[in-house]
């Protein structure tokens, strides 16, 4: 559960965010991500750091390099963050339609 | 199995959209929204006040079984078109959340059936994302089971 929500506060962030579409295009070295922010590199670092401790991505050395990739099956789950809010106003709704169908019997 | 409820919340954006298509005349999704009784037993909650005209002010509260209040929210009601839309304001008491604007569109699909639009908007995409994450399996619990305290009620 805490790193459910850690990937939450993960992607709450605008920068962070950023990152994520930005690495989606293509794997890139943390040099190349900075430069693409007005940010501060350290800041961009610490941004990295986060998102891959919360394995939204995923390093790979090549070389001398470190470049970083979208890890697309935690990139899934994060998509299905919307999922309990859905099925919230899923259930809701479903009782608004049984209500109104006994209702309508009425 | 399709989902009959959708959700379309665009990353970075401040606002989303609740879709529902209901096997119900339009009319009766409307008096769902508007009877004070019936609203109480899907949303579950009390309705302490709903007002349905324009200016009109509602308040909804849910108490636990000892009678502390868990879930206080109010708002103001800014259009109020019989069968066709609402537009209100939705703030929780005591919660960062800051208020909501919300649009709810009804319209009539066939004569038995109606689709159910809900535009909200928060004012900040990082607030829109902090209320998609509260811990909604606790709320989906406590309706399921009210849900079967309605259903036995019926019986």
């Amino acid at each position: 559960m805490n790193l459910r929500r850690d990937v939450f506060q993960a992607i709450a962030d605008p920068t962070r965010r950023a990152i994520l579409l930005l690495v989606a295009t293509q794997a890139m070295t943390a040099g190349v991500i900075a430069s693409n922010f007005d940010t501060a590199r350290p800041t961009v670092s610490k941004h990295l750091q986060i998102l891959t401790e919360c394995e939204l991505l995923k390093q790979e050395q090549n070389g001398r390099e470190i470049y970083y990739h979208i890890n697309a099956e935690r990139m899934k789950d994060v998509a299905d963050f919307i999922e309990p809010f859905r099925a919230m106003w899923e259930e809701r709704f479903n009782k608004l339609e049984d209500i109104m169908k006994n209702y309508k019997g009425n | 199995m399709e989902k009959k409820t959708k959700i379309d919340a665009e990353n970075g954006k401040q606002d989303l959209t609740i879709t529902r298509v209901f096997e119900l005349p339009v009319e009766l999704l409307f008096k769902a929204y508007t009877e004070a009784e019936i609203v109480e037993q899907w949303m579950g909650t009390k309705v302490l006040k709903l007002e349905n005209k324009k200016h009109g002010s509602w308040q909804f509260e849910t108490k636990d079984p000892h009678g502390n209040v868990v879930f206080k929210a109010n708002g103001t009601v800014h259009e109020f078109i019989p069968d066709q839309k609402i537009t209100r304001t939705f703030e929780m008491d005591n919660a960062p959340f800051d208020v909501q604007l919300e649009f709810l569109e009804f319209e009539k699909l066939t004569n038995d059936t109606s689709r159910l639009n809900m535009h909200v908007v928060y004012r900040t995409p990082e607030l829109r994302d902090q209320m998609l994450k509260l811990p909604f399996e606790y709320g989906i619990n406590m309706a399921h089971n009210r849900l079967q305290e309605v259903l036995n009620k019926l019986k």
